[in-house]
């Protein structure tokens, strides 16, 4: 056996704190090491040449690259080897970047502590087996969840590859939050004439499909197949039937408040969100309807409404319809879940959110659209009467981390100042004032056009914090101060908009423990590199997009729904997919057929085989791994009690001979 | 032949000794929680040594007893919050095997102090530093394994 021992300086990255010729002197003296150098960047193309002309001249057979964390290079060096001819899983990755040089400052200790990870990789190492991977067969289809803007253009790009693609969508319509916006900044294009043809494309696509009303019950299975089961929420109206004449709501009795429009409007029992719903078929809300409601009174005295199926001229109304469960396969999965809004009733400063006339940038966003409840007015709901002096408050959430968010919400700022024009717009003797604490605009066209909202449409900029809202007479009142001219000021606001940050979901959890995914402190879905890799997941076949990785703006969010979609494209392309082959693999002559394995198995991997057994002259059953479905979790290595049962890569040979070199 | 860890310790002892800990950290969570440590260039103490396996249900009670033989004072197993194992239920199995282990070492008189378990996330480079931070105070007050035995 020949080691050789690759440390790389990572510029200074590592050599500034370990002695990286020291490193190579001492490891070079360790058992069955034939070979050790250092290179300035190993992972470059000279880096790598490097290696490979060692890995020939030398007759190296196995190698340990010490350098930054598997996760980054690991790859790199595999293919590397294999390129010098020798087999990919023959190679080890000494961590002596993130986990060494970037931790520690003393040098000595440092590289005290660098000579023993690349001893415990060397050790590795030295039981490595050579592997050969595997490859599964892949289902050609894609999973979207959450039918946003993200969501939308992602299956527009998929569908475009002419693959299959499927969004699921928690809403009776697709549209997300992009919906419910007027305009959009910085150059004031309506929200609907630019999102509405896009939700029309995808529902024409032949290769999309678009389940409503639905939501992700379980995820099983890996990249290439996953298996997933998806709940049809009763929609109480047949899509295939409905021609969304609208009818049946111009007919029903109920009206209940919009949740669309932020409860500053009406809409009947069985409704459309919005005029362009795609698809635009309504639905049944069952708590309010009357028809649901006497059916579930005791005794079911009171006379059922069911006018809207009597008016369906398409028969389309069923109220009997049941939530149905659908299982499907998919290659690929992208998250595209969104946010939601922050809850600023946590801040007493601001009311606790009793004041009616305190609302947020959403409530804003739905007066301000011309189809909204208000039909376009800006209006104080507390008594409708148009509002003149609005007052806007940033960072309602974001950056704080006492009660809110410690991350800037990044669309605030601009939203804000679209808000405070389009104010200006709607109302020419209206007056808008903007409490803020920075101004962040960093974005095309963003800068100028905070600047045009301040010169061209009297914006009033305060900088400084705003410390009680209160009603008098009629008003809300707003003391804050001006930290610029050190001044207390008053004001007296008609409405107060505060702009609230974006948070995650709430059921973001449950959906990242289904999918395998991690999240940050603040749950939103962390990537699997925050630079080079921002929309993958580590679980591969996994993508996110939108602002349920990270706050976005549209632009931003478009960008990585294209670019999740080119990494689930990329996947579906190929024949079949390479996987890893690190994982269980049972010695049928030590296994004793004890099914310990079987139970501990998370996957459902291992099912028992008979065999014949020749020494024993007789047939026995022993566990079998199941290829395609073991990920190499090594639950099951635990639990055997013979030791007959082991993960390749992470055996129990290379994991004690690490111990030993400890 | 004679363990160099333990010749060392028989060399060094008392006066400059400095624990060494033995760290299995799942691939997911916490391996990638200390990567993120060393991204954030938060510094910690040298004393800890990593072994990388896939999840903390790969650890076998056998390493656990193989670390503490072989010289380590002190192991430590991290892995994914409960909930968010990236292999589903990993780190339950972890977390009562490590419950078990526990019971046997107070039984057999070894510091219940040398074997901790904790649960670090991808996000949590913070937590990783404070984990292990604490644990090096612990298994200094704990002492080398092999002088009291």
């Amino acid at each position: 056996m020949k080691i050789g021992v690759f440390i790389c300086h990572c510029g200074t990255n590592i050599s500034a704190t370990v002695d990286v010729e020291k490193v190579a002197q001492v490891t070079s003296k360790l058992a069955k090491v034939h070979f050790s150098t250092t290179y300035l960047y190993m992972c470059s193309n000279p880096g790598q040449e490097l290696i490979k002309k060692a890995i020939k001249e030398k007759g190296l057979d196995r190698i340990v690259v010490c350098s930054c964390s598997p996760s980054l290079h690991e790859k790199t060096f595999r293919k590397c080897a294999e390129e010098a001819g020798i087999n990919p899983y023959l190679v080890e990755i000494a961590n002596i970047r993130e986990h060494c040089s970037w931790v520690h400052r003393d040098k000595k200790e440092a590289t005290l502590k660098a000579i023993d990870i690349v001893r415990l990789a060397v050790a590795k190492v030295s039981r490595d087996k050579p592997l050969v991977k595997t490859y599964v067969p892949i289902e050609k289809r894609v999973l979207i969840i959450g039918g946003g803007i993200s969501g939308i253009q992602s299956a527009i790009d998929i569908a475009f590859a002419k693959y299959p693609v499927t969004i699921v969508e928690r809403e009776s319509s697709i549209g997300g939050r992009m919906a419910r916006f007027d305009k959009t900044f910085p150059t004031l294009d309506c929200a609907a004439c630019i999102l509405t043809p896009k939700m029309v494309t995808v529902s024409q696509s032949q290769y999309v499909t678009i389940y409503t009303c639905s939501e992700i019950e379980e995820v099983s299975g890996h990249v290439g197949d996953f298996k997933v089961k998806i709940r049809k929420r009763a929609r109480s109206v047949d899509i295939n039937k409905c021609t969304g004449c609208g009818a049946c709501y111009a007919k029903c009795p109920v009206k209940v408040s919009a949740k669309f429009d932020m409860n500053l409007g009406l809409r009947k029992a069985i409704y459309v969100p919005f005029p362009q719903a795609v698809p635009n078929v309504p639905v049944i809300d069952r708590q309010n309807c009357l028809w649901f409601s006497a059916k579930n009174a005791s005794g079911g005295t009171k006379k059922a409404c069911g006018l809207c199926k009597k008016i369906c001229n398409f028969g389309a109304i069923d109220y009997d319809m049941q939530d149905e469960i659908i299982e499907e396969k998919f290659g690929a999965i992208i998250v595209a879940t969104g946010f939601t809004q922050f809850d600023h009733s946590v801040y007493g400063e601001y009311g606790y959110g009793k004041y009616k006339d305190v609302v947020t940038g959403l409530h804003f966003e739905r007066m301000a659209s011309s189809s909204g409840p208000t039909g376009g007015k800006i209006i104080r709901p507390s008594d409708g009467k148009e509002a003149r002096d609005v007052v806007f408050i940033q960072c309602v959430g974001s950056r704080d981390e006492q009660k809110g968010v410690p991350y800037c919400s990044r669309i605030c700022c601009m939203y804000t100042a679209k808000h405070a024009l389009l104010l200006k717009e709607h109302n020419k003797d209206a007056q808008a004032y903007v409490f803020y604490i920075d101004i962040r605009a960093a974005g095309k066209n963003y800068e100028e056009f905070v600047k045009k909202v301040q010169d061209e449409y009297g914006a009033i900029y305060l900088r400084g914090r705003v410390s009680r809202i209160f009603e008098k007479g009629g008003k809300i009142i707003v003391r804050g101060a001006d930290t610029l001219s050190g001044a207390q000021i008053e004001i007296k606001a008609d409405l107060v908009v505060l702009a609230t940050g974006l948070i995650a979901r709430p059921e973001t959890v449950k959906l990242a423990q289904m999918l395998h995914i991690p999240y940050d402190q603040n749950r939103l879905f962390t990537e699997a590199h925050p630079k080079l890799a921002p929309v993958e997941t580590v679980t591969s076949g996994i993508f996110l997009t939108g602002a349920c990785q990270s706050p976005k703006d549209i632009p931003d969010s478009v960008a990585t729904a294209s670019a999740a979609s080119v990494k689930a494209l990329g996947l579906l392309l190929q024949d079949k997919l390479e996987k890893e082959p690190l994982i269980a693999k049972v010695d049928r002559n030590l296994c004793s057929g004890c099914r310990a394995c079987v139970v501990a198995c998370p996957f459902n991997a291992i099912d028992m085989k008979e065999i014949e057994d020749r020494a024993l002259k007789c047939k026995r059953d022993v566990a079998e791994v199941v290829e395609g479905v073991c990920t190499g979790c090594g639950n099951c290595t635990v639990v055997c009690r013979m030791s007959a049962i082991d993960i390749e890569g992470f055996s129990n040979r290379q994991i004690m001979e690490e111990i030993e070199a400890l | 032949m004679i363990n160099p860890r333990t010749q060392e310790l028989k060399n060094s002892r008392a006066e400059s000794w400095e624990p060494k800990i033995a760290a299995f950290l799942c691939n997911w969570c916490s391996y990638a929680g200390a990567d993120l440590a060393g991204t954030s260039r938060r510094e910690y103490p040298p004393n800890i040594r990593i072994i990388r396996l896939p999840c903390s249900g790969r650890v076998n009670p056998l390493f656990v007893l193989k670390c503490l033989m072989d010289g380590a004072d002190g192991v430590l197993i991290a892995g994914c919050h409960t909930g968010d194992c990236h292999y589903s239920e990993g780190n339950y199995y972890a977390r009562r095997r490590f419950a078990i282990l526990k019971k046997l070492f107070e039984f057999l008189g070894i510091d219940p102090r040398r074997f901790q378990m904790a649960w670090v996330s991808a996000s949590e480079g913070d937590k990783w530093v404070k984990v292990v931070k604490e644990l090096v105070e612990e298994i200094k007050k704990a002492g080398p394994i092999l002088a009291k035995s």
